[in-house]
């Protein structure tokens, strides 16, 4: 299971990358492959602001309906348009082309809330 | 639920080497996929697949009066059968309600094989001992069989792998005993995916020889180990209904658009009261399949019904088709609603999303 080093994590299987005031954020490969086939994804609208870990999008697959949460307070700034036609990029490239939505951070030190891959592979029971 | 309530079937050991997802299903650790539900979808519907199906029970009935006790506690006519000949039907409740749908074989003139869903087999073999005549023997023989369904258009090639060149194939929902390296397996035309296909039974001890004989044989057909969750697209895709979620002790066979299955010409049966009084009333709801007409989230179990702004009932299956990339599914609505080509929306998160009342079945060839 791919868990790339320079990445942040949460609890809920989002990735988080930072990208100077701004944190992009998909769902991580274990997430995918546990999910399976995604089949539809529900973006959160532009401008949005959201608390941290409240739920703003929604993957399906072929089986369930997931939320994907924010992962600290912010304002939606960008929102990943191709997955509208083609949702299957979360399962071939999650942590590529299939990135979710781009968030502008209020609090930079909110960050540190969140897991580095170390304690992510240890919460999902893999090694190295 | 329990460690101990999980059963595990005879080719458990086989998908955790597969490195299948395991879920729990009625009671059942079961394969939901090994690879992918949509690939696992088109290897069926292009080339083969083969499933588990160990975990569905097996009851045999048999004595003097076996047929005509049979014609009581299910809705089809059994007399109907030849020796070796199965047919679909329901095990009811005094109130029309449905038990359980299964299929029946005539082993022998009053000797039968019901193949049941795998968490009523327990509630059916108890329903059917309570009523239980004293001439006719019943057996629950769920532990000693295993099962697979292969499925898929290029079945005959691969039976012919397995069986030999020369054997001929039981015709459609026909059973017929095969050898197979020493030892003798059932195998029925039958199946639950729209595809031609069979489904073997065999000894639980031969099970992983031959599930991993057809493995082998089937590599150059393109075969594929399918799970739970391709068989659900799959049978969702024909509109055959899922017991537990299009199914239920509230529903009869007349609502679920299912009176096919049941003979009301016999005398007498547990349900044809009622059964008969819903076809006279005809049903308050009936099942019904629709296709979204936009692309979007696929519809799912629960979510409401809407006919302008009147709730009109609830969706019992739905998925995103593979074969269609576009959502599908089955819902009750009331009657008067229930026309084909009715304009009807789908509520998701609160969303109203239209669809359109369709004809059986959702995908055709």
């Amino acid at each position: 299971m791919n868990v790339p080093e320079d990445l942040l994590y949460t609890e809920t299987h989002e990735w988080i990358k930072r990208e100077g005031e701004n944190i992009r954020v998909g769902i991580t490969d274990h997430a995918q492959s546990e999910l399976t086939d995604v089949v539809y994804v529900e973006l959160p609208k532009m401008d949005r602001q959201a608390n941290a870990k409240e739920a703003i999008a929604v993957v399906e697959s072929v089986k369930a309906a997931s939320d994907i949460y924010a992962p600290v307070k912010g304002t939606i700034v960008e929102i990943n348009k191709a997955l509208e036609a083609d949702p299957g990029l979360i399962n071939r490239e999650p942590y590529g082309q299939g990135w979710i939505f781009v968030l502008k951070i209020d609090n930079a030190d909110d960050l540190k809330q969140l897991k580095d891959a170390e304690a992510y592979r240890k919460q999902i029971g893999v090694n190295d | 639920m329990s460690e101990a309530a999980q059963k595990c079937t005879p080719l458990y050991d086989e998908h955790v080497r597969l490195g299948a997802k395991i879920i729990l299903f009625g009671g059942w650790l079961m394969p939901v996929q090994y690879t992918s539900i949509v690939e696992e979808h088109h290897a069926v519907r292009k080339n083969v697949g083969i499933f588990d199906i160990s975990h569905m029970g097996q009851l045999i009935a048999e004595g003097s009066g076996a047929r005509a006790w049979l014609n009581f506690m299910l809705t089809n006519n059994v007399d109907k059968l030849q020796i070796r000949q199965g047919q679909y039907t329901f095990l009811l409740n005094e109130h029309g309600g449905i038990i359980d749908d299964l299929i029946v074989y005539r082993i022998d003139d009053e000797k039968f094989l019901l193949v049941v869903n795998a968490s009523r087999t327990g509630e059916d073999f108890d329903w059917l001992k309570k009523h239980l005549p004293g001439h006719v023997e019943l057996e629950n023989r769920s532990a000693d069989f295993g099962g697979v369904a292969i499925q898929g258009p290029r079945i005959r090639q691969l039976c012919h792998a397995l069986f030999g060149k020369d054997v001929d194939l039981p015709t459609r929902n026909h059973i017929v005993d095969l050898p197979f390296e020493g030892t003798n397996v059932s195998v029925a035309r039958t199946g639950y995916t729209g595809e031609d296909g069979v489904e073997v039974f065999f000894r639980a001890k031969d099970a992983t020889k031959f599930w991993n004989a057809a493995l082998e044989q089937g590599t150059p057909m393109g075969i594929k180990s399918c799970g739970l969750g391709a068989r659900d697209t799959l049978r969702l895709e024909m509109c055959y209904p899922l017991n537990g979620s299009d199914l239920s002790p509230e529903r009869n066979p007349i609502e679920a658009g299912l009176g096919f299955f049941v003979d009301l010409t016999k005398p007498n049966f547990i349900g044809r009261d009622m059964l008969l009084r819903t076809k006279e009333r005809g049903p308050r709801e009936k099942l019904v399949p629709f296709r979204m007409k936009e692309k979007g989230p696929p519809p799912r179990p629960h979510y409401a019904v809407f006919e302008n702004s009147e709730r009109i009932g609830e969706v019992t299956s739905g998925t995103i088709s593979p074969s269609l990339n576009w959502g599908v599914g089955m819902a009750y609505v009331s009657a008067p609603h229930a026309k084909i080509g009715a304009q009807i929306d789908i509520e998701i998160r609160g969303q109203k999303f239209p669809a359109t009342i369709e004809k059986k079945p959702l995908y055709r060839k």
